[in-house]
């Protein structure tokens, strides 16, 4: 394992296998964990940098997940907390896939409804559907509006 | 399948349709038994008299027929059987169902396990699109509804006819005039919905600035257990009644619509006046509703 000297850039190892998440909108690291369901108690190797420098976006947030290929639906999931996120999936060292995230046009199962009184808050077999606006998160059941604090309602 | 969930589904020339489907059932345009042979289900799982019999006298008069749930504890409901189950079984029994929930979005969800045409009768705080309809109904009966003035009164937060109807008149380019007591105003993203569909919305504390320029006058129920007390409520709802007095001056063919039932919002001896047309826009609602079941079953 290779090490660069703390003084010259990043201390962050290199993984094996598994995805590295660039390009985080700084704050927003331990969101992306908690949407990728990675609590204290996992057994996943994990770096986590929060706040290190980066040219495009000033400052960034960066995840390293070991033994851990990041699926679509949790690619969809993390978009909507850091859209300029870049997934990197690494076999043997190597970068093998590299893909920007993209925000899907609708999100099923993602985000749960703000709105008490919502039909997907019951025991009724349907997962949550949101249509993604340029001004939120729009319920197709309640046509509830999610503007802010998106990350709270996460799934 | 044509289902009819909420008044977003819609556009202007949909509403004109039906509208005109309406008018035609009306004035007697139809044979007594076109939906011989058709069974609705009536499936109320809240309180509901016009709506209930209006689908049910709409039925009868097309030669039809219904089957019902009226309540929540005469259903399987309360042995824990989801709405999806319970679609899923009545879509094998009717060619529609009606349906009346206490959630919002409750008429999307039986839609999407419906094997028949679904019509949304009110959903908890959501849609009515049916009551949008016959209110639509009622104003053109009288006047073109495009560019009118028309007022909100009451409470536009929770009423869920006022935000059906406002969205379906913004397109009509009227201009809508709200009047709610504090903390029962319009909600900011309904507002915020119909100015981006070009609708002018101006609000306004208090009816008497605004009577005398509307066409419309569309009053709803303010709710007493919205407030903490019953002194707030009503000192609020004195201040929102409609009185014969309130109508000096309004123009001669403003006509006051009210979804009832009413409690207390409009004074009885206003019933008297040329301006009240909510009994009869009540009486509209079989018209509408024969259009529209014969719409989703024809």
């Amino acid at each position: 394992m290779s090490r660069k000297d703390p003084s010259g850039g990043l201390l962050v190892s290199p993984i094996r296998n598994g995805t590295v998440i660039d390009h985080i909108t700084a704050g927003e690291a331990l969101n992306v964990l908690r949407i990728l369901g990675i609590t204290g108690s996992t057994r996943e190797c994990l770096s986590i940098a929060t706040n290190v420098e980066s040219k495009r976006l000033g400052k960034k947030d960066i995840v390293k997940i070991e033994n851990r290929e990041l699926c679509k639906e949790e690619v969809d999931r993390i978009a909507l907390i850091a859209p300029q996120a870049k997934i990197n999936i690494i076999r043997d060292y190597q970068v093998v896939e590299k893909k920007g995230v993209k925000i899907p046009k609708v999100l099923k199962g993602v985000v749960r409804c703000p709105n008490p009184g919502c039909i997907t808050n019951t025991s009724e077999p349907v997962e949550s559907t949101f249509e993604v606006l340029e001004k939120g998160l729009h319920c197709l059941y309640c046509d509830w509006l999610i503007k802010d604090d998106i990350a709270n309602y996460i799934i | 399948m044509y289902h009819i969930i909420s008044i977003r589904d819609f556009e202007r020339s949909d509403l004109d349709y039906l509208l005109d489907r309406a008018r035609e059932f009306d004035t007697g345009g139809y044979r007594p038994r076109m939906l011989e042979d058709k069974l609705a289900a009536l499936l109320f799982f809240e309180p509901s008299t016009r709506t209930r019999m209006s689908f049910a006298t709409a039925m009868a008069r097309l030669g039809g027929r219904w089957i019902s749930v009226d309540s929540v504890e005469a259903s399987s409901i309360v042995k824990g059987e989801t709405l999806a189950d319970t679609i899923r079984v009545l879509s094998g029994y009717a060619d529609a169902i009606v349906l009346r929930h206490p959630k919002e979005g409750a008429a999307r969800l039986a839609s999407e396990f419906a094997t028949v045409p679904v019509i949304n009768a009110g959903d908890g705080a959501g849609q009515h699109p049916s009551q949008t309809l016959l209110d639509l109904y009622t104003i053109r009966q009288s006047m073109p509804i495009d560019g009118i003035s028309v007022g909100l009164l009451g409470d536009l937060r929770y009423g869920r006819t006022a935000h059906s109807l406002a969205l379906a008149l913004s397109l009509y380019g009227v201009t809508l005039h709200t009047i709610a007591p504090g903390g029962l105003e319009m909600p900011a993203n309904i507002t915020l919905e119909l100015r981006e569909r070009g609708t002018e919305v101006i609000e306004h504390a208090d009816v008497e600035e605004v009577i005398r320029d509307l066409d419309v006058l569309y009053v709803t129920r303010i709710q007493r257990e919205r407030f903490p007390d019953s002194a707030s409520y009503y000192n609020v709802a004195s201040s929102y009644r409609i009185t014969p007095d309130l109508l000096t001056g309004v123009k001669e063919h403003m006509m006051i619509l009210h979804p009832l039932p009413r409690a207390g919002e409009i004074d009885p001896a206003v019933d008297r006046t040329p301006h009240a047309r909510y009994f009869e826009q009540a009486r509209n609602g079989v018209p509408v509703r024969m259009a529209l079941l014969h719409e989703v079953m024809k």
